[in-house]
Order: C-alpha cells, then sequence, then structure tokens
C-alpha cells in the first residue's frame, strides 16, 4: 500500500512560514537562509534540525508558553525561546547546550509530574508530542513526590477536587482534562484558524483549565462548531478523535478530497487495513491550507451506514417491491428496457441526470453515455438548479463559466461583498479564512435578507448590511452600481482599458437613470438609501475588492441578471484581474464545477463548447465513432414536462435526488411515476429511488480514484481509500451500462481500465484540460484549470491581462419584479438556506452524528410574525404556498426581517419543495427557490400530502429477500 | 450553570454595559460597575457583555474566571481576607487562619450561615512588617492573633 502515500513533508515546522528578504545564520553550525521574520525555530526546523517543542505548531502563531524550546544565541542574555525569536543575519544558535538540555529535563519534568503515566492505554500512545518530546529531552525520572495534581481521580481521602470528568458531550471527539498541558493550542486553534472563539483558558495558575464555553457549559453547548482544529492542535490524547480511542492509531494515509461541499478541501484518510479511522485535514492542501469543518472532519460515517445499499436491484413496476439480482441482470434489464423505450417512442425519448457528487471522470462519462449511445444531448445536473447563471452570466460578461479567483485571494483582499451565500453555514473553511482577514482589518458589506453569521460573530462585524427583501437582489446590485457611476467612483482607465467603451457608455446612460438610485428603490428593496450608498462608496474606495456570492443570487427569477450586475461592479470598479479582487462563486457541491466543465448541459459538450458547432462536434465524433445531435437536449424541468406529457420515457439518474432538491415536488413526482424506465444509481435508497425501476448501488468518494474541481477550479486528485463496498467505482457502472446497451445494439464497448484514461481523453478533446495529467496532479498535488500549452502550471488568476473574451461586457441589469407576489393568503416571504452540520438534501449527513446539532428542519420567523399569528417557540406551524403545504417546527427569531421567513431543506419528512414554484431564472431555468410567498398558522401535525408521502416512500423502499 | 436572569436585572446590566462601552478596554471597568452594583458578576450577564464587546461567551468566563476578585456569587454582608503569604505564614498565619476557619465553620471563599462574613485567602497585603495581617472590607489589620480575630469577628457579627 505505500504507492498510495504522497510523498510530501508533513513535518510540523513549529511556526508559520513568513515572506520577506532571506536572511542568513547558523544553527548548530549549519547555515541555513530563511525569510526575514522567520523564528529560529522554523529556520532549525529548515535545517534539519528539531528544536523540542510543546505549544509551538505550525497552524498557529507562536505563543512562547511551555519554554521547552529554549535555545542559546551567541552575543545574547539568557535562554530565549526559539519560537518568539526572529532570525537576525549571522546570528549563532546553539539548540543543544548542556545548560538548555538541563532546563528542557527540568520543565519535561514538570510536565510529568502532573500527567497520568498510562501511556501504554492512552487513545494518543504513539501520536502524543509529549511523549515523543519526553523521549527527545531524555527524561528518566520524575523526582517529585505525589501531590496535589488533576489526574488522579482519588486523592488521599476522598475524591480529589482537581480531577474533572472526561468531556464526552461531543459526538465526535473527547475532551479529557486528566492529559491536558495547559499549551493553549486547543484555545488559540479555535481562535485563530477556525475564528469561533469557544474556548478559552478558565482560572489562573495550578486552576488554569481549558473550558469551552462559560461555567456549566460543555463542548456541545459552546459555541463549539466541531472543526476539528483544536483536536488538530492538541498535542496531547486531552482532545482525541472518539474513533482513534475505540479503532486505535491509524497507520497509513492516503490524501484524497472532501466530498462535501465546493472549497474542495484536501484531507488525509488515515486508515488501519481498510478500516477508516479518523479524516485528517491535509496541511499542503492548497483550498483549505490544513483546516476543516464538521462535515467533512468527522461526518464520513455515512459510507458504512446499514442503510446503504450494495447489491443491483430492480423491480417491474415502482408498486412492486424491489428485487435483489445480479450486476448482469440489473444491467441486462436497464439495456433491454431504455433501448426497447428508444425503439417505441424515439431516439430522444430518454436521457440523464449527471452528479455533481461524482468524479470528473464519472460525469464525463455519464454525458458520454447520452450523446454516444443514447444518441441525443438529454443531459443536465444539479447547476441547473444552482449555479446555471453563474454560468451563463459569466460567460456573457467575462467570457468564463467560472469564478475568476483562488482561495488564497481573500488573503489580500480589502472590502468584500458577500452576497446570497452563508459562508459559516456553506463554505465553512472558506469562512475561517475570510473571519481571519476580517480580523486583519478587512472590511465586509453583507446583502442577505437574513442577519447570517458573518452580520456579527465574535471578533468580526460587517460595516453594512443591506437587508433587502428576497426577490430585489437586481434593484439593490444595480443601485450600488448607480451610486458608483453617478458619484463618478468608478475607475475609468480600468473601464477603458480592459472593457467595451461603446457598451459601457450605454450601460452608463441606463445606469444613471434615477429611477435606479438607492432613494428610489428603497421601498422596493428595504434597504436604507443612505446605508446603500456608504456600502457602494465604501466597495468602489476601500481597496481590494472582492465579490464572494451563492445561491441567494443564482436561485431567482433573475439570478443570470443578478451575476451580471456582479461583473458589471467588479468591472466598474476594476477589481478583476489580480489577487484579493474578483468574482467568486461559492459552489456547491463538491464537483458542481467539474460537472458543468464535462459538458453535462443539454447544449454544451465538455468546456462549455455549444453542440451547434460543427467543429466541436467533429472532434467528439471522430474519437467516439458515433454522430452528435446538433439539436441541445432537455434540461430537467422540460424532461418532467415532457414525461407528463408522454414523449420522455426513461433516465438515469446518477447521484443526485431530484424529488427532494428540485422545486415543486408533486411536478417532480408526477414525471417520474409516468415513466417507464427510471435507473437511480445512489448510495441509499433516496426519495427519487421511491419511482425508480433500476437500483445501482454508487460508490463513495473513498472508493474510487478520479478528480474533483472545486469552486477555483482547483482540480484535486480524489485517491481510492478502500475496495468500494458495492463492488465497482460508478465509472465502472457507467462503462457497464453503456456497454450493455452497446451490446444490444452490436456496437463495440467501452474499454476504460483506470480514470485517468478518462482524463486522457478529456484533455485531448476539451482545451481548458489540455495538460492535465494524473502525472501532473500526482506532481502538484492540485492545479487550477485552464491548464494547457500556455500555462502549464494552471491558472490561479483569470483575466489578468485581458478578458477572456477579449474586452469585458457591461450588460443591461433591469430589475422585474418575479411573478411570485404577495397577496392577503400569501403574505410572508419564504426564503432557503443550509445549516452547517447538514449538507444539501442530507441523504448523507443524516446518516451521521451530525443530527445532534440539526436533527429536524425549523422555520424562522420574526417575533413580530410569530405573536401575530399566536406562535410560540417550537410549536408546530402549517407553511403553505400556492403550491402546496407542510408542516414543521417554528423558531422565533430576529434574524430574519418581518415578513420573511426562512428554512432548509435537509430532511426529507419537512419536503420545504412542495411549498416552492416552479419560476425560474428566465435564462437558464434555475429554479426559484429563494422566494416563495407562504402563509404560517398553527397546526396539529403532519399535512395529508407527509403523510401520504411517508406511506408511499415507505411501500416503494420494500426489499424482497434475496432468493436462495 | 447560567441562571436565567430576570428582566429588570439584565435591563440594569445592559445600562452598565452601555455606561462604560466607550472607554479603551472596556471590559474590565464593566465587570467592576456590575460587580459594584450586584455584588457578584452574575453569570446571566456574560452573554451580555460578549455581545455587547462582540466577543465570545468563553472570552468573558475567560477575563472573569482568571480575577479571584469577582465573584460568582454575592459575599456575606463583611468580608475577611487573612494573608497566606510567605512573611504571615512565618509568624503563624497558617495557624490563624485554620482556627479562624473551624471557628466559623466554614472553607476558604465560605461565608457564615447567618451570611455575616465571607472568609477569602489573599496573598501578600504589603504589611510583612505587621504580620500576620488581614483586611476587613477593605481596610488593612496588623498583627492579628485569635483574640484580635475574634474581636474582629464579633464587630463583624459573625
Amino acid at each position: 500500500m505505500k504507492d498510495f502515500i504522497i510523498p510530501w513533508d508533513d513535518r510540523d515546522m513549529g511556526t508559520p512560514a513568513k515572506e520577506g528578504a532571506p536572511v542568513t545564520l547558523t544553527i548548530d553550525g549549519f547555515e541555513v537562509t530563511v525569510p526575514e521574520g522567520t523564528s529560529v525555530m522554523r529556520a532549525a526546523a529548515e535545517a534539519g534540525i528539531q528544536v523540542p517543542k510543546l505549544c509551538a505548531t505550525d497552524m498557529l502563531d507562536a505563543f512562547g508558553s511551555c519554554r521547552l524550546c529554549v535555545v542559546e544565541i551567541e552575543g545574547r542574555r539568557g535562554t530565549p525561546a526559539s519560537c518568539t525569536t526572529p532570525v537576525a543575519p549571522g546570528m549563532v544558535v546553539h539548540t543543544q547546550s548542556s545548560k538548555v538540555k538541563k532546563i528542557r529535563k527540568g520543565v519535561m519534568e514538570l510536565y510529568i509530574s502532573d500527567h497520568p503515566l498510562d501511556c501504554l492505554t492512552c487513545a494518543a500512545n504513539g501520536d502524543c508530542e509529549l511523549q515523543d518530546m519526553a523521549g527527545m529531552v531524555g527524561l528518566r525520572d520524575v523526582r517529585y513526590e505525589p501531590g496535589r495534581n488533576h489526574f488522579e481521580q482519588r486523592a488521599a481521602v476522598g475524591p480529589n477536587p482537581e480531577y474533572i470528568a472526561k468531556d464526552l458531550s461531543n459526538p465526535y471527539f473527547a475532551y479529557d482534562p486528566s492529559k491536558c498541558i495547559v499549551c493553549s493550542r486547543c484555545v488559540r486553534a479555535c481562535e485563530e484558524v477556525q475564528g469561533t472563539f469557544a474556548l478559552t483558558i478558565e482560572g489562573r495558575g495550578f486552576e488554569s483549565r481549558v473550558s469551552a464555553g462559560m461555567a456549566g457549559d460543555d463542548f456541545l453547548s459552546s459555541d463549539c462548531v466541531s472543526c476539528g482544529a483544536c483536536v488538530q492542535a492538541c498535542p496531547t490524547g486531552t482532545l482525541q478523535e472518539k474513533s482513534v480511542i475505540e479503532l486505535g492509531t491509524p497507520e497509513r494515509s492516503v490524501v484524497t478530497t472532501c466530498a462535501y461541499c465546493g472549497v474542495g478541501c484536501s484531507f488525509k484518510a488515515e486508515l488501519n487495513g481498510d478500516e477508516l479511522v479518523r479524516m485528517v485535514p491535509h496541511k499542503h492542501g492548497k483550498a483549505n491550507r490544513g483546516h476543516s469543518c464538521v462535515k467533512g472532519r468527522f461526518a464520513y460515517g455515512y459510507a458504512t451506514h446499514k442503510d446503504r445499499i450494495l447489491n443491483p436491484m430492480i423491480r417491474d413496476r415502482i408498486e412492486d417491491p424491489w428485487r435483489e439480482v445480479t450486476w448482469d441482470e440489473a444491467l441486462d434489464f436497464a439495456a433491454t428496457r431504455m433501448r426497447g423505450i428508444q425503439e417505441a417512442y424515439g431516439k430522444k425519448s430518454i436521457g440523464v441526470i449527471t452528479s455533481s457528487r461524482c468524479t470528473n471522470e464519472e460525469t464525463y462519462l455519464v454525458q458520454k453515455l447520452t450523446r454516444a449511445v443514447f444518441g441525443n444531448n438529454n443531459t443536465d445536473t444539479c447547476a441547473r438548479v444552482c449555479h446555471s447563471p453563474t454560468g451563463y452570466g459569466l460567460g456573457q460578461t467575462f467570457g468564463t463559466s467560472a469564478g475568476t479567483q483562488d482561495f488564497d485571494s481573500v488573503e489580500h483582499t480589502d472590502v468584500v461583498i458577500v452576497i446570497g451565500a452563508n459562508p459559516t453555514d456553506g463554505h465553512p473553511v472558506f469562512a475561517s479564512r475570510l473571519k481571519k482577514r476580517l480580523r486583519a482589518g478587512a472590511k465586509l458589506i453583507v446583502i442577505d435578507p437574513r442577519r447570517i453569521n458573518l452580520v456579527k460573530s465574535a471578533h468580526i462585524a460587517a460595516s453594512h448590511h443591506l437587508q433587502l427583501r428576497p426577490g430585489t437582489n437586481v434593484a439593490v446590485v444595480t443601485a450600488l452600481a448607480h451610486v458608483i457611476v453617478t458619484e463618478g467612483i468608478f475607475d475609468e482607465s480600468f473601464v477603458r482599458e480592459r472593457c467595451d467603451w461603446d457598451e459601457f457608455l450605454a450601460y452608463a446612460e441606463f445606469i444613471r437613470d434615477p429611477r435606479h438610485s438607492p432613494e428610489a428603490t428603497e421601498l422596493l428593496t428595504g434597504v436604507p438609501a443612505e446605508e446603500l450608498r456608504k456600502a457602494a462608496r465604501l466597495f468602489a474606495t476601500g481597496g481590494n475588492g472582492a465579490i464572494y456570492y451563492g445561491l441567494g443570487v443564482t436561485e431567482h427569477s433573475q439570478g443570470s441578471t443578478t451575476v451580471m450586475g456582479i461583473a458589471n461592479l467588479a468591472m466598474l470598479t476594476g477589481n478583476v484581474g489580480r489577487k484579493g479582487v474578483g468574482v467568486n462563486p461559492l459552489r456547491g457541491q463538491n464537483n458542481v464545477q467539474g460537472s458543468c466543465d464535462m459538458g453535462s448541459f443539454p447544449h454544451e459538450l465538455p468546456g462549455y463548447r455549444h453542440v451547434k458547432n460543427p467543429e466541436v462536434r467533429a472532434i467528439f465524433e471522430s474519437l467516439w465513432g458515433v454522430e452528435i445531435d446538433a439539436e441541445p437536449g432537455l434540461r430537467i424541468p422540460n424532461m418532467l414536462d415532457a414525461a407528463v406529457e408522454g414523449s420522455f420515457k426513461g433516465l438515469y439518474c446518477q447521484g443526485e435526488d431530484i424529488l427532494q432538491s428540485d422545486p415543486d415536488t408533486k411536478h417532480v413526482a408526477a414525471g417520474l411515476a409516468a415513466m417507464d424506465c427510471v435507473i437511480v444509481h445512489d448510495l441509499f435508497l433516496n426519495e427519487t429511488a421511491n419511482y425508480a425501476h433500476v437500483f445501482l448501488p454508487g460508490s463513495t468518494f473513498l472508493e474510487k480514484d478520479g478528480t474533483f474541481t472545486n469552486a477555483e477550479r482547483r482540480i484535486n486528485r480524489v485517491r481510492k481509500v478502500m475496495a468500494p463496498r458495492n463492488g465497482y467505482a460508478d465509472w465502472e457502472i457507467t462503462q457497464m451500462l453503456a456497454n450493455a446497451m452497446l451490446k444490444r445494439s452490436g456496437d463495440a464497448g467501452w474499454t476504460y481500465t483506470h480514470p485517468a484514461q478518462i482524463m486522457a481523453e478529456i484533455a485531448a478533446t476539451t482545451p481548458s484540460f489540455a495538460g492535465v495529467t494524473y502525472d501532473l496532479l500526482e506532481e502538484m498535488g492540485s492545479v487550477q484549470w485552464p491548464c494547457n500549452e500556455k500555462s502549464p502550471d494552471g491558472t490561479p488568476l483569470m483575466h489578468v491581462d485581458g478578458f477572456v473574451r477579449g474586452k469585458g461586457r457591461f450588460i443591461v441589469t433591469e430589475y422585474v419584479a418575479t411573478d411570485e407576489k404577495t397577496g392577503p393568503r400569501f403574505p410572508l416571504l419564504l426564503t432557503t438556506g443550509r445549516i452547517l452540520s447538514q449538507y444539501n438534501v442530507g441523504a448523507q449527513t443524516r446518516r451521521t452524528e451530525n443530527v445532534v446539532w440539526h436533527d429536524q428542519d425549523v422555520l424562522e420567523i420574526h417575533p413580530h410574525d410569530a405573536e401575530n399569528r399566536g406562535i410560540e417557540d417550537g410549536a408546530w406551524i402549517r407553511l403553505a404556498s400556492r403550491s402546496g403545504e407542510t408542516t414543521l417546527r417554528a423558531k422565533i427569531t430576529d434574524r430574519v426581517s418581518p415578513g420573511v421567513v426562512y428554512t432548509t431543506f435537509h430532511h426529507p419528512d419537512t419536503q420545504a419543495n412542495v411549498i416552492t414554484t416552479d419560476f425560474s431564472d428566465w435564462a437558464t431555468n434555475c429554479p426559484e427557490y429563494k422566494v416563495t410567498a407562504v402563509q404560517v398558522s398553527l397546526s396539529n401535525g403532519p399535512t395529508e400530502w407527509q403523510e401520504d408521502y411517508a406511506a408511499q416512500a415507505a411501500l416503494s423502499r420494500r426489499i424482497l429477500p434475496a432468493a436462495e | 450553570m447560567p441562571q436565567p436572569q430576570s428582566e429588570p436585572i439584565s435591563d440594569r446590566i445592559s445600562v452598565l454595559i452601555s455606561e462604560k462601552l466607550g472607554l479603551e478596554g472596556p471590559l474590565l471597568p464593566i465587570l467592576h460597575a456590575i460587580q459594584e452594583e450586584f455584588g457578584h458578576v452574575p453569570q446571566g450577564a456574560l452573554p451580555l457583555i460578549a455581545d455587547a464587546l462582540n466577543i465570545s461567551k468563553a472570552e468573558v468566563h475567560g477575563v472573569v474566571s482568571f480575577y479571584h476578585d469577582y465573584r460568582e456569587v454575592p459575599a456575606g454582608r463583611h468580608v475577611v481576607k487573612i494573608c497566606r503569604a510567605e512573611a504571615c505564614q512565618a509568624v503563624g498565619g497558617a495557624a490563624l487562619a485554620e482556627a479562624t476557619l473551624a471557628k466559623l465553620g466554614v472553607e476558604w471563599h465560605g461565608t457564615t450561615k447567618n451570611g455575616a462574613v465571607t472568609v477569602e485567602p489573599v496573598y501578600c497585603l504589603g504589611l510583612c512588617a505587621c504580620a500576620p495581617a488581614a483586611m476587613v472590607d477593605g481596610k488593612v489589620v496588623g498583627r492579628v492573633d485569635a483574640a484580635k480575630m475574634t474581636k474582629l469577628l464579633e464587630e463583624a457579627g459573625a
């Protein structure tokens, strides 16, 4: 298994890396040159010399409390701590003089005098820095008599008053105060890395203890978000993963990429044999820089959950119970049905939905299946319901369908606009990096109907929170541009040089119109004009300005228009093409960027090239030996409409739960029910599978090789950590399905034996991936597309010297109110979102301990609206819209404005999407999840729909025992 | 445990916080003001302070617990502090302290049943020349022997 281990240096260098002029010094006779500002400790580590240390680690700033890292420096008095002493030219350092060795031994002796000596049965045995350092300083004896201590449960008489029992309240890690050496690494990690400030040192002197929250709090009741940074920082067994306590220390590790959100964190999967012991953030991961969140770090238990389906299943009708069958039988059944449908209803009567959860290679194969085997372009992906407006809007204005920056760019930004995104919940690792920059002085403008955590939390606060009414993004963004243009604070030289000047003049005339002024739109948007003007001035004049946005921008009837408005703002203020600026969509799923890149849309071949272009089709036609349809295929909503009409009969849906995630659940159900063959390829019997005829068990990200592309266009390697429990990786299953169908039509089958071959095919056909190979990824860790002859090492920043489309294009952004309007029957506006501990439809996170933080969806409602309706906190309420109704519990909070209610969609029994309507973005059909007119009233329990749904789901999930 | 705050108290705490909010480094002055008003820093004040200063509850707790003089519960009507530093120990301070605690039937930081006296340790009152030393309600007393202590306690109504 050794060849899975990536030979990156994982040593702890003691203090963070610095940038600066080179400084040369001598350490133990070796000359070493390091950047100015580097600590003596790190300089020694660069020279290969480790100075003993306990409170220092390179994820945190030096603290200088443990006194173990003392050294002698010629010409200086005393024994300075090497972690807090910066290097100086010509310095001569001795790390092993007899004086410092004696000091270290004495310090270590003191530490050990208040530490249990149960190393052999300690969960950190072999993975403990205290143990290592005791060995390193050569401690052989502790001369102190037994006395007051923190580790013995019982004292000479009665219980030891200093002993504090373990805190096991967090489901994933334990806190054992008896092993704590009070180095403060956990407290500092919570502050510096995560930015939550949930931990502190309480008391003083001998009474100093690590405390989560205030007196009486435990880890679960404190502000702790379970990111794992403290566990990572702990040098002893004090903060320890429960999985390590249970399973033992892992002996091998594989670097791979998290399969949750679009941040795309790198992790080391640590194992014993094929048993995953823990996931540890990889410090060389370029997206996460050694940080993680509760989902990626801990919520992987779904991979071995008992609900996971491991055998293929089929059934004739969706009313029947499932029958477990062999792979051959399932694939033959599926192929026969799909080909049968095509014979009866025509070539275009079937299609696929690709998954943003699967790898690039898998997605590429699924769209190839449609185009080369089905013979049509009926492929769509869940980006349809999230970031399709990003693709369209940025494509039109800049010329590429992706974010312009890498995540490191946030470290250089001065003013950040966060619009329609809730990074602390949706993209937590990015949020931590943003918060770090905000604490260092950057300014923040939040545009959101809800008071998200970034608006105000420990040590950060937004300069301006523009709390707009849902659905008025375009009006607000346009008003910001109006202020910037009319007050003359736009970057004219940038616009003249980089953008189309004539188009700008037309745009400027449009935007100057007083009807776009903040005063004119205030009534509409609810944003105070003066506040908006201040925000616009801050963004235009505050230095490097970066815009980060999420689904609160795209999931509207004018989603694409808002994206264009954001692009306009960036161009107006000259904030494109360097570090610290740019337009940054926070992509939802791990590989939603990749699935779009791979040609998942019905009108685009891989690399965003329209199917109507014969020269693009020719590339694939010659390689695949088939003719590609020149007509764009059906989008998801069109597929469902066509199914209800009777012209679309078969669907292969990989790794997406459209029944739960897509709007207007009743319409989706009707569409699925009308099909003759629905093939669901997933880990679990998801909600969509209730309407499926074939179930192909999927593999998790731990069980396959491939690549994910994150929100910063970074192609990260996914590595096979263990064998697929279902037998095959997903790309193999798609290939088997393709081959079963090709066999029936007498054509030659596909013959991929490794995803690297699929990537080679992608590189050969898609210019922005031309230089990508697995060898390159192995060597560089990851690479950002475009990666080709022009930029062989990838492209961290886009549009540096010019826009991809040539001149940046200003597009007029006229606000058009959505057709979804409040009225007497539905007076409130519902908007939807996510929370930290659950992911999307919850199929994975609901099957982990993460449910302790969020076991049901709740409706946030303002105290004023609640009081009007006689609703108390925690009451069952009925939430009704023009499309449907559901019930859930109320949570009274002033995070939302009066007139606005908010919920999440993580739980299928709530089915928030029964409520949402089928209005959608004018350009891309991205559904308008974020605005629904609703009414809220008290209720006794589940609605009829919820009961019917539960009954139908139970019925359709029956599995017959396998035939003997 | 954070005790539920009745509304008038939390309103008053908010006023005390807002009075000091303009100071540079307002946390300690706020805690002083609250302790002065209520005789202790109620746990329920911590979230209010954290919110007003935009820091975390844990940080406020860290500061409050660092200083022994911030009380979690109100003291008795009188506070007797007995010095336990080296000079006083050398001339019988420890014995005096032990005898006092035994006499009152309390532990360190304890308050007599009638609520008259709270006894606390202190580490040096700067009165080493007149050891053993004590402090009663902020006033230092030197050369405290058993008789003097008895008198002090009687005056305090213990």
